[in-house]
């Protein structure tokens, strides 16, 4: 294992790469608000970050990621477009896994650019390639932006599109939705009373509680207008499960995704969007012939980022974590900018692991 | 040497587990005064007993301090991470029974399994701008429950007793708790939910597996395992 001293050595240089690339310097505080933090990912940050607190402050986490405190920074008092680099420890509770290090430095570089996303995705990812060309490393890349599109352009109500697009990073649970929106899960006896009941309060014996009884007569009548929306047919879902199957090199990638698209003309955007993110890598001179692209890739670890999504991965040692990962996060910037968007991509190195890396065999 | 078995230092679960080891022809007694917590084996050779909360009975046996313990399987998997590691069950002892339920209004007719709790925890984020709150002492059992069933847009408040008292007072809006028979949900208008049965718990004998041993504190633990049966 490297020496503390020996990872930030490498985190200074690898931060020093990124300035001169054209990067700010951002020092974001070890300790962030928890409120922000656990408003933004919920209870499961705090299954994984350390939490503290003060009797005066409250809540505090000590930082599991730079990302929130760097977009908060941008907000606040940022011109556009900006790029920001930092390097610094984070903060994970690793109480199921005790191999994996609970500490540990990350060097990250962040792009604010609204003029031209494919061209600042492609940027991103080739600053991180160029960074980790001495090392056996073997890159993906996804886009969640395609599945996105997908549930957008299904035929159904708005009910059921916002209900599939709020579980889109949780893949089982999304299956399960796609399931019972497609007929094959049969109706609960209690929700065919409930539905049947003229008066469903009638065994009732006592209100109270903050949800009020006009918020559960109109989830009854939400349930009531769902079981007369049609269920899926086949050839939905089917698209649904052949783009989530799509793993293959960009450029044959894009070709299943363009036969696709004849019966599912929502993602063609996503297409595009994908093609010229593909140009701009070409010109950035990443080689797209062997770049390998899944759409369900970025799923299930990295829930801020919503569309390019990337990471790089030492396949000789597959027990190790990503070396580095990274992706676009327009939808955290319009959560913690009270509505204000500003289009962002970035990605994080992980120095401790490129040093051991060049000690293992 | 002696080996060391720590066992709740009050109330029924304490009476019980005096009568289970009696029942084996293991007698644990209390010594000195009610308020005293020192005690006695009798029956068996070389083994010591401690008395202590049952709360602090996972982390006793984790860092092998204590040989033996009995505690309830919720304080263990809630405690203890790696559990499966750090502690192993011998006997499970047929008290102390307990289930980890989530409870919500009895006047959410229209709730009944975690994805209409999903479903609401989304319908009342939107309409509040906070979180859904479930008030429980069991963090890492609930948060890993409803993680695994895809429940979102939920917060867990801390609450260490009269839990289900927090719906009323509106500092939660439901809660994960322990439960026995259920009266005290109903008394306080709280409704399990029909596919929220995180865990069923009961008074348990552990082993830690961390605990150094000597040769004759081996024999002697062989010795009192072979007279539990």
């Amino acid at each position: 294992m490297p020496t503390r001293s020996e990872t930030n050595a490498k985190a200074l240089e690898l931060r020093r790469r990124f300035e001169q690339a054209g990067a700010t310097l951002v020092e974001p505080p070890l300790l962030q608000p928890a409120e922000t933090l656990l408003d933004l990912y919920g209870e499961d940050i705090r299954g994984r970050a350390y939490v503290t607190s003060d009797a005066l402050r409250g809540e505090q986490m000590l930082r599991p990621d730079f990302t929130v405190p760097v977009v908060q920074m941008h907000m606040a008092e940022g011109a556009e477009p900006a790029r920001y680099t930092y390097a610094g420890e984070v903060f994970r509770r690793q109480e199921d896994h005790p191999d994996r290090p609970n500490e540990y430095v990350q060097v990250g570089y962040e792009v604010f650019d609204r003029t031209n996303p494919a061209v600042a995705d492609a940027g991103v990812f080739a600053l991180m390639e160029q960074a980790l060309s001495p090392y056996d490393v073997t890159p993906m890349t996804g886009d969640i932006g395609l599945l996105k599109a997908a549930v957008v352009g299904l035929d159904t109500s708005d009910a059921r599109r916002a209900a599939l697009m709020r579980h889109i990073w949780r893949p089982k649970k999304f299956r399960a939705l796609l399931d019972r929106f497609a007929g094959k899960t049969p109706m609960s006896d209690a929700r065919a009373v409930l539905l049947a009941a003229t008066d469903p309060f009638a065994e009732v014996s006592a209100f109270g509680g903050k949800r009020s009884t006009s918020e559960i007569e109109q989830r009854i009548a939400a349930l009531k207008a769902d079981t007369k929306t049609p269920p899926f047919d086949d050839d939905a879902l089917r698209g649904i499960d052949q783009l989530l199957a799509i793993s293959a090199v960009l450029p044959e990638a894009l070709k299943q995704l363009h036969d696709l698209s004849r019966d599912m003309p929502s993602i063609t955007v996503a297409i595009a969007g994908l093609k010229a993110r593909m140009d701009a890598l070409q010109s950035h001179g990443v080689q797209v012939d062997s770049l390998m692209f899944e759409t369900s890739y970025g799923r299930t670890s990295m829930e801020y980022y919503d569309g390019f999504v990337f990471g790089f991965y030492a396949q000789q040692h597959a027990d190790m974590p990503a070396i580095a990962t990274g992706g676009r996060y327009d939808a955290l910037t319009q959560r913690l900018g009270d509505g204000q968007t500003i289009p962002a991509v970035g990605g994080v190195l992980r120095p401790g692991l490129m040093l051991e890396l060049e000690t293992r065999p | 040497m002696t080996i060391k078995l720590g066992v709740p230092s009050k109330g029924r679960l304490m009476e019980k587990t005096f009568e289970w080891f009696a029942d084996r022809g293991v007698v644990l007694s209390r010594t000195g005064s009610d308020r005293e917590y020192a005690g006695r084996v009798d029956g068996v050779a070389d083994v010591s007993l401690v008395l202590l909360s049952a709360g602090e009975v996972p982390r006793e046996l984790a860092e092998g301090r204590l040989h033996l313990g009995v505690t309830g399987t919720d304080l263990i998997r809630e405690k203890l991470p790696l559990w499966g590691q750090q502690v192993a069950s011998i006997h499970e002892m047929g008290f102390g029974h307990a289930d980890l339920i989530l409870a919500v209004p009895q006047s959410w007719v229209d709730v009944d399994t975690l994805e209409d709790l999903d479903a609401v925890a989304a319908q009342f984020r939107a309409t509040h701008n906070h979180r859904l709150r479930i008030a429980t002492k069991y963090h890492r059992l609930v948060r890993d429950a409803l993680r695994d069933a895809g429940v979102a847009d939920y917060a867990l408040v801390d609450s260490q007793g009269a839990t289900e008292g927090t719906v009323a007072n509106e500092t939660a809006e439901a809660i994960a708790d322990i439960t026995s028979s259920g009266e005290t949900l109903r008394a306080n208008h709280l409704k399990i939910l029909s596919d929220a049965l995180i865990l069923q718990s009961q008074a348990t004998l552990w082993h830690s597996q961390t605990a150094p041993m000597t040769a004759n504190e081996a024999a002697a633990l062989d010795a009192l395992l072979a007279k539990l049966g």
